[in-house]
């Protein structure tokens, strides 16, 4: 069976990688508009936090040998701690300040998490093994499914409808929501907002770091993985706006795919059909396609 | 006032500097980078905006010099004249589509854009890829001039420098960098006086990228080569950590902070070496690897500790210091009449 020239197997098989990239890609956007929303910060370092989600996974396993499992509870936690410190001690005197600051801060930041990786493990891929019980496929009849591909997709979407409904159902999400309206108000009725801030912080990054462990056994773990991804996110979050989970998912998901799709039909533009995509979005739909004009 | 002196007195000592010791070639290097900072603060510093895809600019425009000047035996002042256009066409094109957007979006915009033409020149096959553009001659300027001794291609540099420096500086000055400062300070106000507030920031983001394209250009000229590195976003960050490091918005900060980031990269190996004879740290010895540590630790440093920048701060305190003279000049003539 062929579609559109390709076979199918090959078609289906991209498609599934589109998908997982796409995975990543919502993951790291969710946690970036959170942390927009709340502490009107444009995390830059939320690409590192995704690296150095994965370095700790290959870390805890080859320093102390534990296991995948036990590091995808690890490293998004000590990932957190990290960015709790960060948001503590630094991000925390700019809130008052022009948006600018906060993303200059954060690349700073990126730069030495990056270069303090590098001058440890150097800029070579290194490899990290799913776990045995993952490493196989499932014949689906019209293709063979890498069970790792599809726990990696069910993985991250648990994360994200559990995101949204975090932040949309219960009582925490009401006081995050006020926070991000009128943080003062919301300080009023005597909630500690700026641990909430601190908090809010620590769990976008600590997702960021959940994805960065899933991308592990898929991606080579190198100090500089993160650096594409984000650009890649800040053109989705462009496209998509940072006003809506449900938008944002769905744009990262859309991306990931029509990327795949191109490494498929037409190689050479896989690098760049996101960006020309923003370009077209900001030519047609200036506000972004979920984004309300801010 | 100030400015113009400052202005000639630099111009006079960068005149002397080869005769004072001074390495010709590194001292075009940072007048380059200079020139580049110097474009990007007419933008963030004077507009307010955030590009952080100036490497494009930049970089294709030392890449289409290069290619001219040594595949097409164009002369080099067609080379640099071709490298600011194509900065500048690609400074509308970026700037019509990002102006579209504000604010953070903005700076996210300009950064994927820049990212896109980054991955358009891996790609591509005159710019070499990965192995760079290598061995561009510098001809004859004018076709008479020949630029292959340092010191005659300095002076010419350093004229071309003291142009494009003077001319942001008027821009700065013209009612155009009066109107782009109101903009800066109160965006919704200069569109109630009638202004129509996108056209300017597309005429300022050309203009500055017409600029970052001549500094690429000289740079090829000047080092004989383009490379990736010049496309690469973190290209942007540290044109960004010159600007800011020197001062936002002050005329001669951003030389400064280029002078400041470009002397440590190429001192960094020789300090780390002394650092680790001197603390017995070995890690140290590899500082010069570690660019960006030190790069990123300076952002941070500068904007938690001085967000005005070592001119701005300077500035600062001057005029601090004036008020407080003036204050007590005052108090003392109040004493007088009493």
């Amino acid at each position: 069976m062929e579609i559109l020239g390709m076979p199918l197997q090959a078609a289906s098989g991209q498609l599934v990688l589109g998908l997982m990239n796409g995975c990543f890609y919502a993951v790291l956007s969710l946690g970036l508009s959170l942390i927009f929303g709340l502490l009107n910060v444009i995390n830059f370092t939320h690409g590192a936090f995704f690296m150095l989600g994965a370095l700790f996974a290959w870390m805890g396993t080859n320093y102390f040998g534990f296991d995948y499992w036990l590091m995808l509870v690890i490293a998004p936690l000590s990932v957190g701690a990290v960015g709790v410190a960060v948001e503590r001690s630094m991000l925390r005197r700019l809130y008052k300040l022009d948006h600018l600051y906060g993303l200059l801060l954060t690349l700073g930041v990126t730069l030495i998490f990056e270069g303090l990786s590098r001058s440890v493990y150097g800029v070579s891929g290194m490899s990290y093994a799913a776990p045995d019980s993952l490493a196989r496929a499932v014949d689906l009849g019209f293709m063979m499914l890498p069970a790792y591909r599809a726990w990696v997709v069910v993985a991250s979407l648990a994360v994200c409808g559990t995101a949204w409904w975090a932040i949309e159902r219960t009582q925490l999400g009401a006081l995050l929501r006020a926070a991000t309206e009128n943080p003062r108000l919301v300080a009023a009725f005597g909630v500690d907002v700026p641990r909430m801030v601190s908090l809010s912080y620590g769990f976008g990054v600590a997702i960021a770091a959940f994805a960065g462990v899933l991308a592990a056994p898929v991606m080579q773990v190198s100090p500089l993985m993160g650096q594409s991804v984000i650009i890649t996110v800040f053109a989705i979050v462009v496209i998509g706006g940072m006003g809506s989970i449900a938008g944002s998912v769905l744009t990262s998901l859309a991306l990931g795919v029509l990327e795949s799709l191109t490494k498929l039909f037409y190689p050479e533009a896989s690098a760049t059909v996101v960006f020309a995509v923003m370009a077209l979005v900001l030519l047609v739909r200036p506000a972004g396609l979920f984004g309300q004009s801010k | 006032m100030h400015n113009r002196f400052a202005f000639v007195v630099g111009l006079a000592v960068l005149a002397a500097a080869p005769w004072l010791g001074a390495y010709p070639a590194f001292m075009m290097k940072l007048m380059c980078f200079a020139l580049f900072a110097t474009s990007l603060n007419l933008l963030l510093g004077y507009v307010g905006l955030l590009s952080f895809g100036h490497a494009a600019f930049f970089g294709v425009a030392a890449y289409v010099a290069g290619n001219a000047l040594r595949d097409h035996g164009v002369p080099p002042e067609g080379a640099l004249l071709l490298g600011a256009v194509v900065g500048a066409a690609l400074g509308l094109v970026m700037g019509l589509l990002a102006i579209r957007r504000k604010g953070i979006y903005f700076a996210m915009a300009t950064l994927a854009l820049a990212q896109m033409i980054y991955f358009f020149c891996v790609q591509a096959p005159f710019t070499g890829g990965e192995d760079g553009m290598q061995g561009v001659p510098r001809g004859r300027l004018f076709g008479v001039l020949p630029l292959d001794d340092d010191l005659t291609l300095y002076y010419v540099v350093l004229a071309i420098g003291a142009m494009a420096f003077a001319f942001i500086g008027r821009v700065i000055d013209s009612p155009f960098g009066r109107i782009l400062g109101a903009l800066k300070e109160n965006e919704a106000r200069t569109v109630s006086l009638g202004y129509d507030v996108d056209r300017f920031k597309l005429l300022a983001f050309v203009i500055s990228a017409a600029c970052a394209g001549l500094a690429g250009a000289m740079k090829t000229l000047v080092l004989g080569f383009a490379t990736l590195s010049d496309v690469h976003w973190t290209m942007s960050g540290t044109v960004i950590l010159m600007t800011l490091l020197g001062g936002l918005g002050t005329r001669l900060g951003p030389a400064l902070g280029a002078v400041i980031v470009v002397g440590l990269e190429t001192r960094l190996a020789a300090f780390g070496t002394w650092l680790a004879e001197f603390t017995r740290i070995a890690w140290f010895q590899g500082l010069g690897e570690s660019v960006g540590i030190v790069t990123g630790v300076m952002f941070v440093a500068c904007v938690l500790l001085f967000r005005r920048g070592i001119v701005g701060e300077i500035a600062q305190w001057l005029g601090r210091r004036e008020r407080t003279r003036a204050r007590l000049s005052g108090h003392m003539m109040q004493s007088d009449a009493s």
